[in-house]
């Protein structure tokens, strides 16, 4: 049923045949995705395979070297800076190291995006900055203290809060569990599945960690680094279900979720990247 | 001895009743196997020249590609400062850091450029017996050269590397991409206030360095050279006009607007981790210095011709 409800609306994302290269190096081949309204989506794939790239020039970050992304149906590399500003209040990104700007206290870091679009009085961004900490378990002290004296963790949330301060349609966490501890880790896949059950966003969760994963997708897709690939060879290797995931016969696929090296290293050793 | 003849197979295509086709692989240079030690040599030289060649063609080719790239992100600029000024706390900022915190260091520097001037011109002075010229040459040198080139040359230390390494900092740790993902423009909101900072404060910091060079000039030619102070005031003012000064100050600007740009754009093309940053702040300066000298040399040959259109027997010490 939730199925016939995705197919009958517009997907919010599509990547049409998208390829990035830098220099000689390509990072992304053709690769084609359309995302529903309210899915959520994780990348998996090992280091350097293209996954945050591909979630950055779903953004416009990056700049593909051909192919089209369009968001609710605009073309994101087609639009001019003003255009694109307008839209990305649309999106939140959560980065892998939070991003968090350093020259500003946390308060005023959760309340960059409201300072820089919103029409708010200064009564109302201080509201809803404290709210939008305390859903992520920050106490209201921590507005006045720097990014450099939070620990990991905290600036990890910290992050969250901010992206999720415009309510955006789209929240993209680029290795949201990276470098912390497991219950850490925990905490912030439960606050992606929050996140997700409070409002109807969709999400695209890149990440290694399989609880990750299993945690909080609707649907999986891998990816494999394009120079370990022959000509042919689709980039996206897998794209369902946590269940069909399990089941994938796939070896590489096995590989990566058993968490096995299996013959990598001898083969990282014959190759020459 | 050229000798294109494959020794073993694989340089002879067959058709497909059998029959070899000889030379349909002509392209190919020989094998090292077949070929004598002379083609070898000759291989190996080609290759060289090529090398060389093609390692000048990439020089020229990225020198190319970063001149444009440097153009896109300076037009860019002058768009964004066009369209919509940067938020008053964020331009205040700026203008302190570059301002009001380079302004003991461009004091001093000023200072002591005056008193060495004088200590350095008063001996063949006076051996000509025109001590008291001394005042013309070390205000003209100031006011002209000196005042706005050292206080360029110090910002450029000061704040262009901190710019850079600031800069860098913020690209490494993806802050320049949340800027951009949370909608603001990181030229507008990084580049802008940082460029208007150095443009508008350069000229203040000039006047303060050739204030101070005077000063410093005055102090060290009466108080200690006993040089007298009519003469040397007597001698300045007829020496150094108006122009002189605006020569300074005009420079300046440019030097301003060099410094901000080299420097935010080698931030914004740090590459990853500390010795990109570190690469990135020192590369900050030794390019804005670059520029420095470079567009003091030519803003002084086109500013001297206006001043002899001006003033066409030019100024005289004697």
């Amino acid at each position: 049923m939730i199925e016939e409800l995705f197919e009958s609306e517009q997907p919010l994302v599509e990547v049409n045949d998208l390829s990035v290269r830098f220099g000689a190096q390509t990072v992304l081949r053709n690769i084609n995705l359309s995302i529903p309204r309210g899915q959520t989506v994780v990348l998996l794939g090992e280091s350097g395979c293209g996954k945050t790239v591909l979630m950055k020039s779903t953004i416009g970050l990056v700049k593909p070297t051909s192919g089209s992304v369009f968001f609710d149906d605009e073309n994101i590399h087609r639009l001019n800076d003003r255009r694109l500003s307008l839209l990305r209040l649309r999106f939140g990104f959560v980065f892998q190291n939070a991003a968090l700007f350093d020259s500003m206290t946390i308060g005023q870091n959760v309340a960059f995006p409201l300072r820089q679009h919103g029409r708010f009085s200064t009564e109302q961004i201080r509201e809803m900055v404290l709210s939008r900490l305390s859903e992520v378990g920050l106490p209201d002290s921590v507005i006045y203290k720097k990014p450099a004296e939070l620990s990991g963790g905290m600036r990890k949330r910290v992050g969250l809060a901010r992206a999720l301060i415009m309510n955006p349609e789209l929240i993209m966490y680029d290795e949201p569990t990276t470098g912390l501890d497991p219950i850490m880790s925990d905490v912030i896949n439960e606050l992606i599945i929050r996140t997700r059950r409070r409002n109807p966003v969709t999400s695209i969760v890149v990440t290694h960690d399989m609880n990750t994963a299993k945690k909080v997708a609707d649907r999986i897709i891998m990816l494999m680094p394009a120079h370990r690939l022959n000509d042919n060879e689709p980039q996206m290797i897998f794209d369902g279900t946590v269940s069909e995931i399990e089941s994938c016969r796939d070896r590489r696929v096995q590989q990566f979720i058993n968490g096995e090296a299996g013959e990598r290293l001898m083969e990282l050793r014959a190759s020459r990247v | 001895m050229l000798k294109i003849a494959p020794s073993n197979g694989d340089n002879i295509e067959t058709v497909q009743g059998g029959l070899p086709i000889w030379g349909a692989t002509n392209t190919r240079r020989p094998t090292v196997s077949s070929a004598s030690d002379n083609i070898e040599y000759y291989d190996e030289d080609l290759g060289f020249f090529a090398r060389t060649l093609t390692g000048w063609g990439s020089i020229v080719l990225d020198g190319i590609m970063a001149l444009g790239d440097f153009s896109i992100f300076a037009y860019q600029t002058f768009v964004w400062m066009l369209t919509r000024l940067p938020k008053k706390g964020t331009l205040i900022t700026n203008f302190h850091q570059v301002g009001v915190s380079s302004l003991a260091v461009v004091a001093l520097t000023g200072t002591f450029i005056g008193m060495v001037l004088a200590v350095q011109s008063y001996f063949q002075f006076r051996q000509i017996g025109l001590e008291t010229r001394l005042g013309g040459v070390i205000n003209m040198t100031l006011v002209r050269e000196l005042g706005p080139v050292l206080a360029a040359t110090m910002l450029a230390g000061r704040v262009g590397s901190s710019m850079a390494a600031e800069l860098g900092t913020m690209r490494v740790t993806e802050q320049i991409d949340a800027l951009s993902a949370m909608g603001a423009n990181p030229i507008h909101y990084l580049v802008v206030p940082r460029f208007l900072a150095c443009l508008f404060m350069i000229p203040a910091l000039t006047v303060m360095a050739d204030f101070m060079g005077v000063a410093g000039g005055h102090f060290y030619s009466v108080n200690i050279l006993d040089i007298d102070v009519h003469h040397y005031w007597h001698n300045s003012a007829k020496f150094v006009t108006n122009f002189d000064l605006f020569v300074g100050l005009f420079k300046s600007i440019f030097f301003g607007a060099a410094i901000a740009m080299v420097s935010c754009y080698q931030g914004f093309n740090c590459t990853a981790g500390a010795e990109g940053v570190g690469r990135a702040s020192t590369s900050a300066f030794v390019y804005s210095f670059v520029m420095i000298l470079f567009i003091d040399l030519f803003l002084g040959i086109a500013l001297d011709s206006i001043y002899f259109m001006y003033y066409p027997e030019g100024a005289s010490l004697l």
